[in-house]
């Protein structure tokens, strides 16, 4: 394939404060192999030499793992490909002359630093609130004295495989945080180490999801669409379980 | 100067256990007095801020992310070693010692390499216990695989995400500490420079990413987390965000920096495919376990690689290492994989690859075992290349992965400036000149989880600390360096961005100082790196905001340093004149093409002095001592 050009609105914001607005640029060149930040990276070394601001947007790993990786593109948290961040989105899955738009995370609990950087320390505030199992280090017995089930040691980790990227809060329409929050809390309820805070952990780390400004859940399932780890909605119903259970019986 | 590594008397499996009786302690009412910043929030960072707030101590916690999280340990995929032997297949405390020791071809020191040998198995308990769903069998007890270069299953797992996992286990228990106010967490900060204060570390200097305001930060001690310099070569499987400037700072502060030359080349990583390119993305060794690594026996053979029978092929890791087969270490498979290429047999569309053939494995398993083991890697090289691995073999070539090398410290982590200690990839210390696969995470771990909480004790509970102000002169010093720096970068308004810098380093640093080097190579990079680094100062361009939000100017000053390590990686690499480990220097070569060391010469760290912006480093040399291994020319055959 010929190599692409395209036309990017983004949104641009100064700072936390400011309004912000669509800017369109084109870029030209643009590779079929290029992953979709390096096409970004193209439009900033234009805007350096043009003596332009850089456009800012939070990427690290760039592997897909790091979960820094923050676009809306095209109205959709990651793009258009199912189960994959948009660091691991590539140009060949988009056409010469297309008009992309690509916005930051929406959310109120997720306020923009700057153009297409928000910030997600919610997220930290919730697994602050109960993200643990309170062990020192220095205090474990060995790990091999509890044997868990390679069927409840499987779903631990379909939960635990998230990287708290916060597409599932951006595609909510409640923007809710309830996928997160929920691996979270089912992670720890599928396997015996979590079990002696169960309840405390439930019930704090609900309670800050909701202090820090996220909606509820709906059954949109919206956030199971996006999730580049494709966790499933099935934890959000445990999460109620295990609230629901945190809530009625005593410690 | 004189390089003392502090290693304890004793027989070598006592060492530790005599040496944690005669640390001093800081009785646990006392702990709260004292203070002590962490820098980096990966697998050592978290670790250690995460057990010093356990103890009681004061911690400051600093990262440049938005959430320790994001760390780059987390994107380490293969496993982590320990000394469990849980399979019964010989396993022990000293295999996983001399498994090590031998794996750094002979360049790490005996005592730190046991320690962390013997610490291996209190990490996975630590692991188990906060609530890592490690990889278990049927039975629910924990499986176990063998990895790259160990003829031992020892290696833990959690899919191909274990890195992923180990970081968010010790972000939880960092994230305890947080709630419970005894960690204080500071995000989207970049430490720019080391407080000295009568010799001693007591601070850093920051820019806050979001404000772009500088401030200071004063604790007892200052222990560097941060991962090591592997994006001195622009084209490397590190983070994006990855850099060298923290340990570097603390370089021009006067901290030894050791083995520069030592870096990893990771056999199994994705082909470069473009001048675009921003990184390379790695994929585990452990696909070697089931992978057949292959090129075509002619030179030039475009067919695809389905279409080239059986006898046309050329194992060539079975062929040439009939006993370790495609599961030599990584220097070997990498050095390998370059001799096809150069040959003129490599693969794929640059002819810059070779083949990583799954189909024997997926016709003696059944696809869905290679998909459980190995589904996610699977899926992300079909993401980048748009080849189904499943059907085609995976395409593959060496990419800069791990430095071994990085500040010097003594057996207590602690480098050669009082208070300042280093943990993790950022230090030298147990890897020698390779580093085994499954082995960075426990490494990382150990240093944060089971060294530090132990050994900072001794130092604090040695020296007085007097209160420092922000007002005080080194912090005022401090502050107008960092701003003079950024001040420069600002001012310069040339025709080139640092990204065109960064990727001509890195074209300089992979061509001489790359998977071989030899006298004139290093020479030419010594020569050339300067003048690079002379035209970045004169002609680059910066995005203009400094109190903004601006990566932009975060990424040139890394640059800057980056230019100047990269030089610092030559002339060490010019100064060891052997092969050892991932080093290898053409002119040190066995008749069989093997690294060939010389133990008579070069059996030191090399640690290096910063004397000065226009001076030659200082080579100081801390010689090693083997008492209780043989040193062996490494022979995989």
């Amino acid at each position: 394939m010929a190599d692409m050009t395209l036309t990017l609105k983004i949104w641009r914001q100064k700072d936390r404060k400011s309004p912000g607005k669509f800017v369109s640029y084109t870029v030209e060149n643009v590779s079929e192999h290029m992953s979709f930040l390096e096409m970004m990276d193209v439009l900033n070394e234009q805007l350096i030499k043009k003596g332009e601001d850089v456009v800012e947007f939070d990427n690290d790993c760039r592997e897909g793992i790091c979960g820094m990786c923050s676009l809306v593109i095209n109205g959709r948290p990651h793009g258009q490909e199912h189960g994959t961040a948009t660091c691991q989105l590539h140009m060949r899955k988009f056409n010469d002359g297309d008009i992309i738009v690509i916005e930051p995370w929406r959310a109120a609990a997720f306020p923009v630093l700057k153009d297409l950087t928000v910030d997600r320390t919610a997220f930290d505030r919730i697994i602050e609130a109960g993200g643990y199992t309170s062990i020192n280090a220095g205090g474990a017995a060995d790990s091999s004295a509890i044997l868990v089930p390679k069927s409840d040691a499987e779903e631990a980790m379909d939960a635990a495989s998230c990287i708290g990227c916060g597409a599932c809060v951006a595609a909510c329409p409640n923007a809710s945080a309830s996928l997160f929050t929920a691996a979270k809390i089912s992670q720890f309820a599928l396997l015996p180490q979590g079990q002696t805070e169960r309840k405390r952990r439930a019930a704090n780390m609900v309670a800050q999801m909701d202090a820090e400004g996220f909606g509820d859940c709906s059954n949109h399932a919206e956030c199971e669409a996006v999730c580049p780890k494709e966790i499933s909605i099935t934890h959000i119903a445990r999460m109620k379980r295990e609230y629901f259970k945190a809530m009625v019986f005593d410690e | 100067m004189k390089l003392d590594s502090k290693i304890p008397e004793g027989p070598l499996a006592e060492k530790w256990d005599k040496h944690k009786f005669d640390l001093k302690l800081v009785n646990p009412a006392n702990k709260r007095k004292y203070s002590v910043i962490v820098v980096g929030t990966g697998l050592a960072g978290a670790s250690a801020a995460s057990s010093l707030a356990e103890l009681g101590y004061n911690v400051k916690n600093i990262c440049i992310q938005d959430s320790p999280r994001r760390a780059h340990s987390i994107a380490a995929q293969g496993g982590i070693n320990a000394a469990k032997n849980y399979p019964n297949d010989g396993d022990s405390i000293w295999r996983l010692f001399y498994d090590t020791i031998k794996g750094g071809d002979y360049r790490s020191r005996e005592a730190n390499v046991y320690r962390l040998a013997q610490v291996s198995n209190n990490i996975i308990d630590q692991g188990v216990a906060q609530g890592i769903p490690f990889a278990r069998e049927y039975g629910g007890l924990l499986d176990n695989r063998s990895f790259g270069g160990a003829q031992v299953s020892r290696t833990f797992y959690a899919r191909g995400q274990t890195g992923q996992q180990l970081l968010l286990g010790a972000y939880s228990s960092l994230m305890r500490q947080v709630a419970k106010k005894q960690v204080e967490l500071i995000t989207r900060s970049e430490m720019l420079d080391l407080i000295l204060v009568d010799g001693k570390a007591r601070g850093i200097t920051t820019r806050n990413l979001i404000t772009g305001e500088i401030e200071t930060h004063m604790a007892d001690a200052v222990a560097i987390c941060t991962g090591g310099y592997g994006n001195a070569y622009f084209l490397s499987t590190n983070a994006k965000n990855s850099n060298a400037t923290a340990a570097w700072r603390c370089y021009k502060r006067g901290a030894l920096f050791a083995n520069p030359c030592f870096t990893q080349i990771h056999p199994t990583c994705i082909p470069f495919s473009g001048e675009y390119q921003s990184k390379l993305t790695l994929m585990s060794e452990s696909l070697r376990n089931d992978g057949r690594v292959w090129v075509p026996k002619k030179q030039g053979d475009n067919r695809a690689p389905n279409d080239i029978p059986e006898d046309e092929r050329d194992y060539y890791l079975e062929e040439r290492y009939p006993s370790f087969g495609n599961l030599v270490p990584r220097d070997v498979a990498s050095r390998n994989a370059k001799d096809v290429v150069d040959d003129g047999r490599g693969v794929g569309p640059s002819n810059v690859a070779v083949y990583l053939d799954f189909a024997d494995s997926i016709n003696r398993l059944g696809e869905n075992v290679i998909r459980e083991k190995y589904g996610n890697l699977f899926d992300m090289y079909e993401r980048i290349i748009d080849e189904n691995p499943y059907k085609t073999p995976m395409m593959i070539y060496p990419a800069v992965h791990y430095t071994m090398g990085g500040l010097w410290v003594d057996y207590n982590l602690m480098s050669n400036v009082p208070g300042l200690f280093v943990l993790g990839e950022a230090n030298f210390s147990d890897h020698g000149a390779n580093r085994l696969g499954a082995s960075a995470l426990m490494q990382g771990l150990a240093d944060g989880y089971f060294v530090i909480p132990y050994t900072i004790g001794d130092y604090l509970a040695s020296n007085s600390f007097d209160k420092i102000e922000s007002s005080h002169e080194a912090c005022q010093e401090s502050i107008a360096l960092v701003n003079d720096k950024m001040d420069k970068l600002l001012a310069i308004k040339g025709e080139k961005t640092s990204t065109e810098f960064h990727r001509e380093l890195g074209k300089l640093m992979w061509e001489y100082v790359g998977m071989a080097r030899d006298e004139a190579g290093l020479k030419k990079a010594i020569k050339e790196i300067p003048k690079l680094r002379e035209e970045f100062w004169q002609n680059v361009t910066v995005s203009s905001d400094k109190d903004l939000m601006n990566k932009d100017l975060e990424f040139a000053g890394r640059i800057a340093d980056f230019l100047e390590i990269g030089e610092l990686m030559a002339r060490d690499a010019l100064d060891r004149n052997e092969s050892c480990g991932g080093h290898f220097r053409l002119e040190s070569q066995t008749d069989e093409g093997e690294a060939k060391r010389k133990d008579d010469e070069y059996a030191y760290v090399s640690a290096w002095e910063y004397k000065g912006d226009d001076k030659k480093p200082a080579l100081h040399k801390e010689e090693l001592t083997f008492e209780n291994v043989e040193l062996t020319q490494r022979s995989y055959k």
